[in-house]
């Protein structure tokens, strides 16, 4: 191939790179042979311990659902996960009409009328809505509750700092956990584009005043959801939001220590010009078939450029393949039960820890998805060290997020917890006191 | 190479036939006024959702498939070994919140990719936390906006070249900023036009080297005199690293900021759209700024640290797409520091010999070598009313997927070809011949193309005229 090109060694393929940029190797190790790697990368991973040898209750926005085989084993499928984005719609069939199934299957669960192939994760989708809220209604201010994880805030703030937002909080009601109505209509004037509000909220409460958020504004209405949840919750869209998010990841993917996961954007269709990231169309070939297309391209980056609107390129894609394989291999019926179990796993754990001398569960009156917040008197690092000591992992502690809540932890629970496991935690709760 | 993809009547989900809803007992549990009445998600046999996506993959082409010479995408083999490491349980349930004692080899192999990065790159520090190169360019330009600020400046102008990708444009607009271009002279930056928008308002320059055109900047010193000699930063679009890999470096070159795709150089999957990551590499200046938390190593345990009062925050949940890091990290352990540079080495000869071979067959603007690859151009066909698009299509029906088309936008009719390093001769002389046989062929079959996919060609702009999103909107305004 050299002679074919008259060169007669490959350092003169690199004669364009003039002599005082030139390296002359890297830094890092020999090679090694594929074994070698998988010994060593595996050996190295060792070190962590897993949510299957020790039972943990962490969630915060994560969870640790059962997968059944068959969803790795569709996104496992070469076709799928080696392909590019569906600029080719001729050669792509397949992803394509597998995520306009996910977006129709995010359609139903929340019942709005469009959503995009995916944003990053929740974070990132809560601050893609701002900027969109924005653009739609025109005001400089977005208000989210103050119960809100931390990582939510912070990136939020990146994402409209440059669009010149204002994000301002609402307090929650201290009694129930919900937001509190009062501090919210203070907040409400005319330069309010947009208002946050999660369901399950950050607490894992129910937040049940949606219908009067929703009368209490003409501000877009943007409903943060666990899908689970959604599949025994009235949608958003019975409420009337405008956009709804969501962390995806728990449809059909692992924890994978924060990453990769699926950021849920949906909207109503009168918004879809204004939404960011892919979506995927339906249309027809030539010969009249049914086909599916990328569509509303002139939204996006490589069209608009900086009045894009977002600049989002690659995405999740796959992790949407993932959340259509599990909607489709649970259905209706499945997704529900899965539910069913988070909430009665959730109420009966709390009900019983709040038994053990020391401590108190659930903090907030009132119903809860999969999660509560729990009170240790002993103080928050004598039990969680006590705890990983006995092997287990207990919540997350929320003083990370809100200052007032030191000794607060954030205790998840979902179907793959078994009786033992609960009755391990209990135990040791009984003997740290 | 003759091909023919399969091809199913393959309904959505929806129309299947469902087995009955079941209902589930939420007394006590849920709020009457909370409940939903129905879910209209079908309920079908776990076998029959099996054979469905199968059907569906075998309606899609990837890298597995065939050839995939996608210009600035770098479409490689993604090894088999990474896709098992990622799955390890080690991996897959692991929780980011978990306590640092039980996750210190997640911490450890993040804190070892990404001195490994910094070396390739030249920068000296990497935070991992992006997740996708759009995302490390929007990271990277609020890092050169918290330095700027530090310093008491206010700038606000990014200057980008017009080869530049369109997410560097995007990048910038999303972070407020106001974009100033210029232009090129024989596919490189014209340093006049440079010198000329260069100023105090001047925060950075966004520029990747070799360009889009796969042309390497060799002026790239003087263009880092100029954007720094007016204080501003220079800003490394890591799309185009593979072509690089220890023959010089961002750093080398005097970047200031560099992003990394590890799904294009790093052969992490691309997913049919991602998942991706796009970490960033920054200079010793800017490093007080990173995202948190940054992982730190007192030379017995690995922490996360979040005390870190310049830091701009964070730019997504948690620490970066790990299981895309994991399968990176395997990748480079596999190459080491020579199979790294024969990566690159492969890849430019790669693009220089597919070049070679479409001369005379396209028009193939500009002299000199190419690094990883080269835009041609079919405007001498236009003619005779055969277009790019024509030639993007008919490719489909020898087993191709089509190169980048209509970009960047200095070559009419552009083709964008990136061969990879991972293909061989065999496969490059056959997408040549191929090529040269269709731009012989009569208009009418190419116009008429693609005869051999799932579906012929596909009505874009019905599909935009008149947006269906979802089976409930479909069916509700009876669209299906």
């Amino acid at each position: 191939m050299l002679r074919a090109l008259g060169l007669r060694s490959v350092d003169e393929l690199f004669a364009d790179i003039p002599e005082n940029v030139r390296l002359h190797g890297l830094d890092l190790p020999r090679g090694l042979s594929e074994q070698e790697v998988v010994s060593r990368v595996t050996a190295l991973l060792s070190a962590n311990r897993t949510m299957a040898d020790m039972p943990t209750f962490l969630g915060a926005g994560l969870y640790d659902h059962f997968v059944p085989a068959s969803v790795r084993a569709i996104t496992s499928r070469a076709e799928f996960y080696t392909a590019y984005t569906p600029y080719q719609p001729e050669l792509s069939q397949g992803i394509l009409q597998s995520l306009w199934e996910y977006q129709s299957l995010i359609c139903e669960l929340t019942g709005m009328d469009a959503a995009n192939t995916s944003m990053y994760d929740a974070s990132t989708a809560l601050g893609e809505a701002a900027r969109m809220a924005h653009r739609i209604h025109g005001g400089k201010i977005f208000l989210v509750p103050r119960a809100l994880r931390w990582h939510r805030r912070t990136v939020l703030g990146n994402y409209t700092w440059g669009g010149g937002l204002l994000i301002k909080e609402v307090e929650y009601d201290r009694e129930t956990g919900m937001l509190d109505l009062a501090d919210l209509k203070k907040h409400l004037t005319e330069d309010v584009c947009g208002i946050y509000v999660e369901n399950p909220n950050f607490f894992g409460r129910l937040e049940e005043q949606v219908q009067e958020i929703r009368e209490a504004t003409d501000s877009l209405l943007v409903v943060g959801v666990n899908p689970i949840a959604q599949s025994i919750l009235r949608p958003p869209g019975d409420f009337g939001a405008d956009i709804v998010i969501g962390e995806g990841q728990a449809l059909g993917s692992p924890v994978n220590f924060g990453g990769p996961l699926l950021g849920i954007f949906a909207c109503r269709q009168e918004h879809i010009h204004r939404m960011p990231g892919r979506v995927i169309g339906l249309t027809k070939d030539v010969k009249g078939n049914r086909a599916f297309c990328m569509t509303l391209q002139t939204r996006e980056q490589h069209i608009r450029r900086e009045k894009a609107m977002s600049n989002i390129c690659t995405n999740e894609s796959l992790m949407a393949v993932a959340a259509a394989a599990y909607m489709a291999v649970l259905g209706s019926n499945g997704l529900r039960k899965v539910a069913a179990d988070c909430l009665r796993k959730a109420k009966e754990l709390a009900a019983a820890i709040n038994q053990v001398p020391g401590f108190k569960a659930p903090l907030f009156r009132g119903p809860h998805f999969n999660e509560f917040t729990l009170h240790y008197q002993g103080g928050y690092d004598v039990v969680h060290k006590a705890l990983l000591a006995n092997g287990i992992h207990g919540g997350m502690q929320h003083a990370r997020h809100l200052k007032e809540l030191g000794d607060f932890a954030l205790f998840a629970v979902t179907e793959r917890h078994s009786n033992q496991d609960i009755d391990r935690l209990l135990a040791t709760l009984r003997s740290v006191r | 190479m003759k091909y023919r993809q399969a091809y199913y009547e393959e309904p959505l989900v929806f129309e299947k036939a469902s087995n009955d809803r079941e209902n589930v007992d939420l007394d006590g549990l849920v709020p009457l006024s909370m409940r939903r009445d129905r879910l209209d998600i079908p309920n079908l046999p776990e076998h029959e959702v099996v054979r469905h996506y199968t059907r569906l993959s075998q309606m899609n082409f990837g890298i597995d498939t065939g050839f995939y010479p996608l210009g600035s995408c770098t479409m490689k083999f993604n090894p088999k070994f990474a896709e098992e490491l990622a799955a390890l349980p080690t991996v897959a349930r692991v929780h980011p919140d978990q306590d640092e004692s039980t996750i210190q080899g997640a911490l450890r192999l993040m804190h070892e990719l990404q001195k490994s990065l910094a070396v390739v790159a030249g920068m000296d520090a990497v935070t991992l936390q992006p997740a996708a190169g759009a995302q490390g360019e929007f990271t990277g330009l609020l890092l050169a906006q918290a330095y700027n600020h530090d310093k008491g400046e206010h700038r606000h102008e990014i200057i980008v070249p017009d080869t530049a990708h369109g997410t560097n444009f995007a990048s910038a607009g999303m972070a407020g900023f106001d974009i100033v271009e210029v232009p090129s002279r024989d596919g490189r930056v014209e340093l006049t036009a440079l010198k000329a928008a260069v100023s105090e308002r001047t925060l950075a320059f966004m520029l990747t080297n070799p360009n889009t055109l796969g042309i390497f900047e060799e002026h790239v010193l003087e263009i880092a005199d100029i954007v720094h000699d007016e204080g501003g930063l220079l800003y490394y679009d890591g799309a185009n690293l593979n072509a690089i890999m220890g023959r010089t470096s961002p750093g080398k070159m005097n970047f200031d900021i560099a992003h990394f795709n590890l799904h294009k150089t790093f052969t992490t999957p691309h997913g049919g759209g991602g998942p991706g990551a796009g970490p960033v590499g920054v200079k010793q200046p800017l490093e007080p700024f990173l995202p948190v938390p940054v992982v730190t190593f007192d030379g017995s345990m690995y922490h996360l640290d979040y005390h870190r009062p310049k830091s701009i925050g964070m730019v997504r949940a948690w620490y970066g797409n790990f299981a895309l890091l994991v399968r990176a990290y395997a990748y480079i352990l596999r190459q080491g520091r020579d199979g790294l540079r024969a990566v690159s080495e492969r890849a430019v000869l790669n693009a220089n010999y597919v070049r070679h071979r479409l001369k005379g067959v396209l028009d193939v603007p500009f002299s000199g070598l190419r690094k990883h690859e080269f835009v041609a151009g079919a405007s001498g066909l236009t003619a005779k009313g055969v277009r790019t698009v024509d030639l993007a299509k008919r490719l489909m029906d020898f087993g191709v997927h089509p190169p980048t088309v209509y970009f960047p936008h200095l070559v009419e009719e552009a083709l964008m070809i990136e061969p990879t390093e991972t293909e061989t001769k065999e496969t490059l002389d056959a997408f040549a011949d191929t090529m040269a046989a269709i731009v012989k062929e009569a208009p009418e079959v190419l116009h008429s193309a693609p005869h051999n996919t799932a579906v012929a060609r596909v009505d874009e702009v019905r599909a935009a005229r008149d947006p269906i999103l979802s089976w409930r909107y479909a069916t509700s305004q009876k669209k299906l």
